[in-house]
């Protein structure tokens, strides 16, 4: 009895950071900013990493050319790491997508390169679209069945993905029989990001101001409705600060994706391709950012709306935090279960895109393995698989990290058999320490 | 004490709940007169708790007639429970750990913006106002419930029921996780309640929990109902009596009327 008491009276902090002046150093600073430590602590490995391989690398890694690369490389498996959140917070597992992601890929290849060119023409303009419509279809379809059989059926989801995992990549082979596809349709191949399949500069300045502006908008709004109610405050500084911090690594990353030049043969052949004039002295252009890092960019956006400001994602956070409370509540968690694979499906559909018009073929072993990256990405990023915990953010942080050492390792020459070793290692040591954090702050 | 009124606010009359061959409830009848704290008592296993899950929605009886308001009512899950004003407040809570005040307290319900998404500010609004009326120490509403005390939690559980208007309020075992101050707090929450004139249903399978804040018991053992008595006319060994031995006190024996409230 006692101990309560005292944990009680322990825990009597007060609520917000209004007593701000009382608090002293980083930790008050950090406190009174309201900011997300585990957000901080993955910022900041991310960029000790970074920093570190660009020191073995010999400079090679902060660059223009290889941070490109790295968005574009990670982009496949952050899109469907961000539904892998729900998936986990829910206390489910999904195993197939990479095989989801290989089937989907193979029947998009032969719709685009087989099917549609017999009815429209070869690269008919909209041959990408019906392609990719098929393919989202498709998506849906696969995750509402793996749903269904999990929520309605009951069958735990570890087996309900692992039969997946198997089925998928069977049928991914059947639907050639084996056989690459390829080429590719033209637009279709620029959700790659190739030389093509970028915003270019001016675009993607506009890009980055918009992600600023909304950024902006979304702190001051939220400081407004809070004032509008007289609700307590953290100071204005520490949201400009938030803001200009925010700001600077959008325009920072920007900056970065326009200061990697396009070839300039590579030019050349995309300004013929355009019609545009070559003007005398060459053609100076730049990638700018690539279109699948936008593509992860708005889901990302759109993602964490879901999980944060609707009734679905505050339902998905309730069953993970407590199935038996969210059905005494009245959701109906398995409609929810249903829901939320049936997103990872679409979401496995969208990668497929982005992996095949990387790779400008349909192979059947596309997205081999992913599955694996994309958990360990979720879970790198603080997602816990006891449920109820994750965020959105967190996961492409996460496939960023993993990401990189990937990279980094390769431009560093380590064989491939080292690389998994270390990622192997890396996984384990970032739940490590994420559980120690949490039992530290007593979560 | 209970106001005069003509029909109960529910009404339990005969319900039958088996589950594979064993009977849990067993033809049990008890009623609920607004304003009134009733407290169901017995071992564990009595059956108190499944009885309750047919008002609350959370299991189905085999028989037996459910009133409300002298209305048959039929009560199939828990949305159609919150439908009669019937809420519950579970023995584990039922908050989702994870979330914070204001997320539990409208968890299924939640407050939208026209624009369809949560409303988390007008939510915090309200959840503020309710705990400044039920429990004006809570301020933590920033932080996930699992980082509040055991009285702080179950201040939290009861807004929720209270929030949305209950007319009928189900506790199971309401303190029994509780330390003395937390206790002392929740029975003072009970008792407010009740002059609000909300009907109380208190399970318990500890005499002591219930006795003082209860105007009548009604004790079951091996899920067949042992009897009502009003509390003012018994002693704590007599209710002891009824749990254990499973029979009515002597001197309430041929006292066939001790299930109505306030009569003479």
């Amino acid at each position: 009895m006692s101990d309560r008491v005292q944990s009680l009276s322990d825990m009597e902090q007060p609520e917000t950071p209004g007593s701000a002046e009382t608090r002293s150093g980083i930790t008050g600073m950090v406190r009174t900013m309201e900011l997300d430590l585990r957000l901080l602590g993955m910022v900041g490995a991310l960029l000790l990493i970074w920093v570190v391989l660009d020191l073995l690398t010999g400079g090679r890694f902060i660059t223009p050319r290889n941070l490109f690369n790295l968005s574009v490389q990670t982009a496949s498996v952050a899109v469907m790491a961000t539904g892998m959140v729900f998936v986990i917070v829910t206390r489910h597992i999904d195993l197939s997508v990479g095989s989801v992601l290989g089937v989907i890929a193979m029947v998009m290849g032969v719709v685009q390169a087989e099917i549609l060119p017999d009815l429209l023409g070869f690269n008919h303009p909209a041959n990408w679209i019906i392609t990719i419509l098929v393919g989202l279809c498709l998506g849906l379809l696969i995750g509402c069945l793996q749903g269904w059989v999990i929520g309605y059926l009951a069958v735990p989801a570890f087996i309900v993905t692992l039969g997946g995992l198997l089925i998928w990549r069977g049928a991914a082979w059947w639907v050639t029989t084996g056989r690459t596809v390829a080429p590719l349709d033209s637009t279709f191949i620029l959700f790659g990001g190739g030389v093509a399949g970028t915003m270019g500069e001016t675009a993607s300045w506009i890009f980055g101001a918009i992600m600023a502006a909304l950024v902006i908008y979304g702190i001051l709004r939220g400081r407004r409705r809070r004032q509008l109610f007289d609700f307590p405050l953290k100071p204005l500084w520490a949201d400009w600060l938030n803001i200009s911090v925010l700001t600077l690594a959008v325009f920072g990353f920007v900056a970065a994706m326009n200061a990697y030049p396009v070839p300039a043969r590579a030019a050349k052949r995309l300004a013929e391709a355009k019609g545009w004039a070559i003007p005398e002295g060459g053609l100076e252009l730049m990638h700018g950012i690539a279109i699948p890092v936008v593509i992860v960019a708005l889901i990302a956006i759109a993602m964490t709306i879901v999980a944060r400001r609707t009734k679905f994602g505050r339902y998905v956070f309730a069953i993970g935090g407590n199935p038996q409370a969210a059905e005494l509540s009245g959701i109906d968690t398995r409609r929810m279960t249903l829901y939320i694979f049936t997103l990872m499906g679409g979401l496995c559909a969208i990668s497929a895109v982005i992996a095949s018009a990387r790779l400008q073929s349909a192979a059947n072993d596309l997205g081999t393995l992913d599955e694996l990256r994309v958990i360990a990405a979720a879970v790198i990023g603080g997602t816990s698989l006891a449920g109820g915990i994750g965020t959105i953010y967190g996961a492409i942080l996460g496939a960023l990290v993993m990401q990189s050492l990937q990279s980094g390792m390769a431009l560093i020459g380590t064989n491939t058999s080292l690389q998994s070793i270390v990622i192997g290692f890396v996984l384990i040591l970032a739940v490590w320490v994420d559980q120690v954090y949490r039992r530290r702050i007593g979560e | 004490m209970p106001t005069d009124t003509a029909h109960p606010l529910v009404a339990l009359s005969d319900i039958h709940v088996s589950f594979g061959g064993i009977k849990a409830v067993d033809g049990v009848s008890c009623d609920l007169y607004p304003g009134e704290v009733v407290g169901l008592l017995g071992h564990n296993g009595a059956g108190k708790s499944t009885l309750i899950k047919v008002l609350s929605g959370a299991c189905h009886s085999d028989s037996g007639d459910i009133r409300i308001n002298d209305q048959k009512a039929v009560i199939r899950n828990a949305r159609d429970a919150r439908a009669y004003n019937i809420e519950t407040i579970y023995q584990t809570l039922a908050l989702a750990d994870n979330l914070d005040a204001a997320a539990n307290l409208f968890l299924g319900r939640e407050i939208l913006t026209s624009s369809g998404m949560l409303d988390e500010v007008r939510m915090e609004d309200e959840t503020r106002k309710i705990m400044g009326r039920l429990n004006p120490n809570f301020r933590k509403f920033a932080a996930p419930v699992k980082a509040l005390s055991g009285g702080q939690r179950q201040s939290v559980a009861i807004a929720r029921a209270v929030y949305f208007d209950a007319k009928v309020l189900i506790m199971d075992e309401p303190t029994a996780a509780l330390g003395v101050q937390e206790t002392a707090m929740v029975s003072e929450l009970i008792k407010q309640l009740k002059s609000e004139g909300i009907g109380i249903f208190l399970i318990s399978h500890d005499i002591h929990d219930v006795f003082d804040l209860s105007d009548r018991l009604t004790v079951m053992k091996n899920g067949r109902l042992v009897g009502t008595v009003r509390t003012e006319e018994v002693s704590k060994e007599d209710v002891l009596g009824m749990i254990i031995l499973g029979k009515m006190p002597d001197h309430l024996e041929d006292g066939s009327e001790a299930g109505k409230p306030s009569a003479q």
